[in-house]
């Protein structure tokens, strides 16, 4: 088990990594909202995790081919599992494409607006684990 | 100088005697290929390769015809033209294939860019064009455009070398907020799809293009740019010595795919 404190920057809530593969506990202590989560997942400027991901979501017309299609990701993946990829994916796998979605340590030339900065917030961070967690196949 | 058809497809060919990149079995994507180089003509849509196909279609001649009229006009302090020394545009084949190439006076690498403007400061004392200015990327455009067809060339060694191990390292150094390098995109996942845009190798033998996003011509150092601001990180300036260390990594990278300029991308 290890601690992981987001050292620098103290606005990140701190969370605990168990077996280096699963965050079990809430980063905002409550459970996501699905319906939000997959409104994170389709947008641009926040998850855009359609740039990578075939996800279901017909009325979307492009989704990316690099990373796996993500129905029935929950059959796959414990809820634990699946906070940590989305808050850091590198912690499994440090050659990814997958970006860290709640990290602000170790990145190179970060434009100025989005310096320090997590590219999602810890409730946007649990409303797409809560949506993911909805992504069974049967 | 303009081609109806596609000068690449192998239906005109070219008079400089550079057709030499073989047109294999049908099925395949001819001069475009090369080994596992590919253009990203072969990425793109037919509507949009049909543009580039067609000089006549093609938008990126408006700004190359100017340049080709500026050409013989006088300019600067000297009053001298372009043509007063270097006589035919023609003269100029090859240049656009070799270039990046290293500048003695400068200690450092030039592109065709900067090869022109110092031509405008130093042999005519007239004003440097900005770096995406429209008389800048005509002229550019028409220079390389007398290399369409050969084969990219660019040297590394020697006094280079350095500098391409700069480009390299730029090349495969994740940055920005979404941590990603060119590398990431254009070797590791080129051919699939990122949401509404499909990745091709970021090949830079079009340079510079016509890109229908842009409704304008753009320099390599600007598309360049956009994939920096794409994953979140701080570009550098068009014409920094970042950029054309990157250019000559990938120019070289690109060695054996035939300039394309002026390509026509989306
Ligand atoms: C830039 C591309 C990219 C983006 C954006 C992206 N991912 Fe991924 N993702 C990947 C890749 C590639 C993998 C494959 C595993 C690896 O590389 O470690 C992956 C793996 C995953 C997995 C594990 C799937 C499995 O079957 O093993 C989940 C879950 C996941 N991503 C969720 C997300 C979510 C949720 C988002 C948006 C918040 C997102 N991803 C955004 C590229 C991306
Ligand atoms: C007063 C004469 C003069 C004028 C005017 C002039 N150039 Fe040049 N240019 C030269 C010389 C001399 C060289 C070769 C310098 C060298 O060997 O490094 C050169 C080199 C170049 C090269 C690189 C050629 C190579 O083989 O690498 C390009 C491209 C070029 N000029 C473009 C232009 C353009 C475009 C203009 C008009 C805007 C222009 N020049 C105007 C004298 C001139
Ligand atoms: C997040 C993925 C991504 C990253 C990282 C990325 N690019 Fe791109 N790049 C694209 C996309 C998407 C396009 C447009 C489609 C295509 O040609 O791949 C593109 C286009 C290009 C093109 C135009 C290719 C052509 O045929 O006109 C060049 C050149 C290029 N990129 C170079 C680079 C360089 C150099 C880097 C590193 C600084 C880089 N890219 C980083 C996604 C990326």
């Amino acid at each position: 088990m290890a601690v992981v404190g987001p050292a620098s920057a103290e606005s990140l809530v701190t969370y605990t990594i168990v077996d280096d593969f699963s965050i079990p506990e809430s980063l905002t202590g409550a459970p996501g909202d699905p319906v939000k989560g997959r409104e994170v997942a389709i947008n641009r400027r926040l998850g855009n995790c359609l740039a990578c991901h075939v996800m279901p979501i017909p009325e979307q017309p492009f989704h990316g081919e690099t990373g796996p299609d993500l129905d029935g990701v929950a059959d796959r993946y414990t809820e634990g599992e699946l906070r940590l990829r989305v808050v850091d994916s590198k912690s499994i796998n440090p050659y990814t494409m997958m970006p860290a979605f709640y990290r602000v340590e170790g990145f190179h030339r970060v434009m100025e607006r989005f310096a320090g900065k997590p590219i999602l917030t810890a409730q946007e961070v649990e409303d797409v684990v809560a949506y993911l967690m909805t992504l069974k196949e049967e | 100088m303009r081609h109806r058809t596609a000068v690449l497809a192998g239906a005109v060919g070219l008079s400089l005697g550079f057709v030499g990149i073989a047109f294999t079995q049908a099925g395949d994507w001819g001069a475009y290929q090369v080994g596992d180089k590919r253009s990203g003509y072969t990425y793109a849509q037919p509507e949009t390769q049909a543009m580039q196909d067609d000089d006549f279609e093609n938008p990126a001649f408006l700004l190359v015809d100017l340049a080709a009229e500026q050409w013989s006009i006088p300019d600067g302090e000297l009053d001298k033209a372009c043509a007063d020394c270097h006589g035919d545009v023609e003269n100029l084949a090859g240049v656009g294939a070799t270039y990046p190439v290293y500048h003695e006076g400068w200690g450092k690498m030039i592109n065709v860019e900067q090869r022109i403007n110092e031509c405008r400061t130093e042999n005519m004392q007239a004003e440097p064009l900005k770096y995406d200015s429209k008389g800048l990327l005509g002229m550019t455009a028409l220079v390389k455009l007398q290399s369409r067809g050969m084969p990219m060339n660019v040297a590394i060694d020697g006094p280079a070398a350095p500098f391409y191990e700069k480009g390299k390292e730029f090349y495969f150094e994740r940055r920005g907020q979404l941590d990603l390098a060119c590398a990431n995109c254009h070797e590791d996942h080129a051919g699939e799809q990122l949401r509404a845009n499909r990745l091709s190798q970021g090949q830079p033998n079009g340079f510079p293009t016509y890109r229908l996003k842009w409704q304008n011509m753009g320099s390599l150092h600007r598309r360049i740019k956009g994939c920096n601001r794409q994953v979140r990180a701080e570009p550098y300036k068009s014409g920094s010595d970042e950029y054309v260390n990157l250019e000559l990594f990938i120019s070289h990278r690109a060695n054996g795919l035939p300039v394309e300029t002026p390509s026509v991308r989306n």
